[in-house]
């Protein structure tokens, strides 16, 4: 599938072009899903750094299944949850590679957690891409960890009943208490600004990885309009008004 | 020729190290061998015991229904494989640990107080080297020397050489026991 | 020069020879030695050993390290296996060459830390999800576990496909002389065009196991099949011993190989015309030279550490042809030769 290029006038200046490390494959998330931009934004990190051409990315399982098809770059795709395991083999059989995953919170805050926690203990050199959208998008809107108290879904179709199912998983907070991590930031990527905050995030912390610094992990709160079943504007409201209270932003650990 | 020797008795009576010493000897005289350990969650303090093979074609089973020779550390070993020894064979016991008696007419018996010699010698741990010895002369298909050399390999010598000597002493203790009995 | 090693110390040493340089692992009996002594010898030859949280983390590690182009192996014991499954699947859909070593122990559950023999359905007829094979190799002396680990990793790069080394914990355990083989030279690692080494001057590699179009997939697995089928035509090993004019031939692998061995010693002893017949690739299974014997030798008495899975095999290659009574142990009793005598008293007299 090509994308046709806008003929620019004489005169005008592209300022928003596709970033050197995207393919020219159309993503595949739906219409409003915050995972287009922040996979636009791990992109124009890769463009930044120059990194293009030593980066390997691991995809998971989930809505980014098909991340390495919309990348330049090498690629594995990783069973459910094992993302950072699969990154430390690459990372440690090659440590001139610039190795990242790009996970969900179901991927990695549930079925991977133990990957997840231990490759950040182990101080891993690698870059870890975080979308925590509440929710299990691919499969059908089912609880995730990081599911709000008595917000609906397909497995919680009352609420999820905290009694019953527990409470959302604040997996950054439980990473920033460990020794390993270098970075451990979350972020939101709901209105220009924080696109912004979240760029920076990113490009940090694949510059970490560059510089030998450690694990570094951004967490981005993101809304899901189409398991919502609200228009992505009100869902990005939804983001501020409801995830934010649970998943307050800002930097949890920054190791210099 | 296929021999099937037993060491037994509890964890840290260096059951599997005398097993090992054996089995090296009788690879470097050319021999095939094969030494098969018990092994359990007990890191100390269980049982312990293993198999040593000796054969001169590549050795089948590592496991034996009737081995030539048993070394019993303790009582429990001795219940354990006194009725499983060979017609004519050796069961070398620790008379130092070892009250009752083998009822067995059919199987040299020789009761050593190993335990006692090792006290003698200085050095209460090297009581499985002084059954070795007498081991390595019931078993009668070398010398002493070649297990000499793989003890101290199997110790290694770096600041040793204290520990090593006492082993010595014990293996030539041992050897020379079966001889005095004849 | 020999050296008295264990299995588990040849099979590490094997791999290392074999220029095995990435090694992830989760501590289990009865393979701890192999463990050890990777961790003490691995690194001093610049390679990678890291103890993962999880058997599952460590078949991942191997899955990235050999995306990455690296020699890479793991080891456990039956349950860990049991975890590694998945991993193994993704290899195996992935096509990333790899070795995974088995100390089996008895199961189901935590069963019990003695040989047994009862994961050869999970090694040779899949194990994990999906439509593929592992080459499985089963060694019965610790001799053939060192040689065996530098073939399965020789035919784990030829093939792209992963291979699996089926030994038990007495094989683990016990030690024997060994000639170790020459460590090979860099150079005779074939080249891995595939890896993920960095787009640099090239297209991106995809190292993946997905595709959502059945058809394209079918046409993936398909090209797969046809690479097992070569494998079968090409990689399959056995030993006959004293099977010339036998009336019963044993047919057992691995540790029961070798004590089968014993019995027909034994056996020729008494003047019973006995031999043995010991798969060494349990896949590909050798059922062409099984069925040759079945035209003339009217009993195969297949012996296992199990309540009999190999015995499904050796019943399809021989179709009737001949007797094919069965005699194993479970739960990690080893019968001793003069029990297996016996057993060939009831179909052979002298």
């Amino acid at each position: 599938m090509s994308v046709v290029e806008a003929k620019v006038p004489a005169g005008f200046v592209p300022v928003y072009t596709r970033p050197k490390s995207l393919s020219e494959k159309r993503f595949t998330y739906c219409p409003g899903c915050h995972h287009g931009i922040i996979t636009r934004l791990v992109a124009e990190a890769i463009d930044e750094l120059g990194i293009q051409e030593r980066t390997v990315g691991i995809a998971p399982v989930g809505c980014a299944v098909f991340l390495y098809e919309f990348f330049r770059c090498d690629f594995a795709q990783a069973a459910h949850g094992r993302a950072c395991a699969v990154a430390t083999g690459i990372k440690r059989a090659n440590p001139d590679l610039i190795v990242f995953t790009y996970q969900g919170d179901g991927d990695l805050a549930a079925i991977g957690a133990a990957e997840t926690i231990h490759a950040a203990n182990r101080g891993e050199n690698i870059t870890v891409i975080f979308v925590n959208n509440q929710i299990y998008g691919m499969t059908g809107g089912e609880m995730a960890p990081t599911t709000l108290p008595g917000m609906r879904t397909v497995t919680t179709p009352e609420g999820r009943d905290v009694r019953i199912t527990g409470y959302p998983l604040r997996m950054s907070e439980m990473l920033a208490q460990l020794d390993g991590p270098a970075y451990i930031t979350r972020q939101a990527v709901f209105d220009v600004r924080h696109v912004q905050m979240a760029r920076k995030a990113i490009v940090k912390a694949f510059k970490n990885q560059i510089e030998g610094k450690g694990f570094s992990l951004v967490e981005i709160v993101a809304a899901c309009p189409t398991n919502l079943h609200i228009p992505p504007v009100e869902a990005s409201r939804w983001v501020t008004e409801q995830a934010l209270k649970y998943f307050p932003l800002g930097d949890l650990k920054v190791r210099d | 020729m296929e021999t099937g020797i037993v060491f037994a008795g509890f964890g840290g009576q260096g059951i599997l190290l005398a097993g090992k010493v054996l089995a090296r000897a009788a690879m470097e005289e050319g021999f095939e061998v094969t030494w098969l350990p018990s092994y359990g969650p007990e890191m100390r303090g269980g049982t312990a015991n293993c198999t040593v093979v000796i054969a001169d074609e590549p050795v089948g089973s590592p496991i034996v229904d009737t081995p030539w020779i048993l070394v019993a550390m303790n009582g429990p070993s001795l219940e354990r494989f006194s009725p499983r020894v060979a017609k004519g064979g050796l069961i070398i016991v620790n008379a130092s640990l070892v009250s009752q008696k083998v009822e067995r007419a059919d199987v040299r018996i020789l009761l050593i107080p190993l335990n006692d010699i090792a006290q003698e010698l200085g050095e209460p741990r090297c009581a499985n080297m002084v059954a070795l010895g007498a081991t390595v002369r019931g078993l009668g298909l070398f010398s002493l020397d070649p297990v000499l050399v793989a003890m101290e390999e199997e110790l290694g010598t770096r600041g040793r050489e204290k520990l090593v000597e006492v082993n010595r002493q014990a293996l030539l203790r041992g050897y020379s026991f079966l001889n005095a009995l004849r | 020069m020999k050296v008295l090693m264990r299995g588990n110390e040849a099979m590490a040493e094997a791999a290392i020879r074999a220029g095995c340089r990435c090694y992830f692992c989760y501590p289990i009996t009865p393979q701890g030695e192999l463990v050890e002594y990777m961790a003490r010898h691995l690194p001093r030859h610049g390679g990678v050993f890291l103890q993962a949280e999880s058997e599952v983390a460590a078949i991942n590690m191997v899955y990235g390290a050999a995306a990455a182009g690296a020699r890479t192996m793991t080891s456990s014991s039956s349950p860990g296996i049991s975890l590694k499954m998945e991993g193994i699947s993704y290899l195996a859909g992935a096509r990333l060459p790899a070795v995974i070593v088995n100390v089996m122990r008895a199961g189901p559950g935590l069963g019990n830390i003695a040989p047994a023999q009862g994961d050869y359905f999970q090694a040779t007829k899949g194990g994990g999800h999906g439509d593929y094979r592992l080459i499985v190799l089963a060694p019965s002396t610790v001799q053939e576990a060192a040689e065996l680990v530098m073939l399965a990793f020789d035919l784990s790069d030829r093939y792209r496909v992963p291979a699996m080394i089926l030994a038990d914990g007495m094989l683990g355990q016990m030690m024997e002389p060994v000639e170790l083989p020459e460590p090979i030279l860099p150079q005779m690692i074939p080249p891995k065009p595939w890896a993920l080494t960095g787009a640099k001057d090239r297209a991106p590699n995809v190292v993946s196991s997905f595709d959502l179009d059945p058809y394209r997939f079918r046409e993936i697995l398909r090209a797969l099949w046809e690479i097992y089928r070569e494998i079968e035509r090409n990689e399959v090993r056995w030993e006959e011993y004293e099977t010339g004019d036998a009336e019963l031939v044993l047919v057992a692998y691995g540790t029961m190989g070798r004590i089968c061995r014993t019995v027909v010693r034994q056996a020729r002893r008494e003047g019973l015309r006995v031999g043995l017949f010991r798969p060494i690739t349990l896949w590909p299974f050798p059922s062409e030279p099984l069925r040759e014997l079945s035209h003339r030798v009217p009993v195969l008495l297949t012996v296992e550490l199990s309540a009999g899975q190999m015995w499904e095999d050796v019943r399809l290659a021989v179709e009737g042809r001949a007797k094919t009574p069965f005699y194993g142990e479970l739960g990690g009793v080893v019968p001793t030769p003069d029990e297996i005598l016996s057993e060939v008293k009831r179909y052979v007299r002298g």
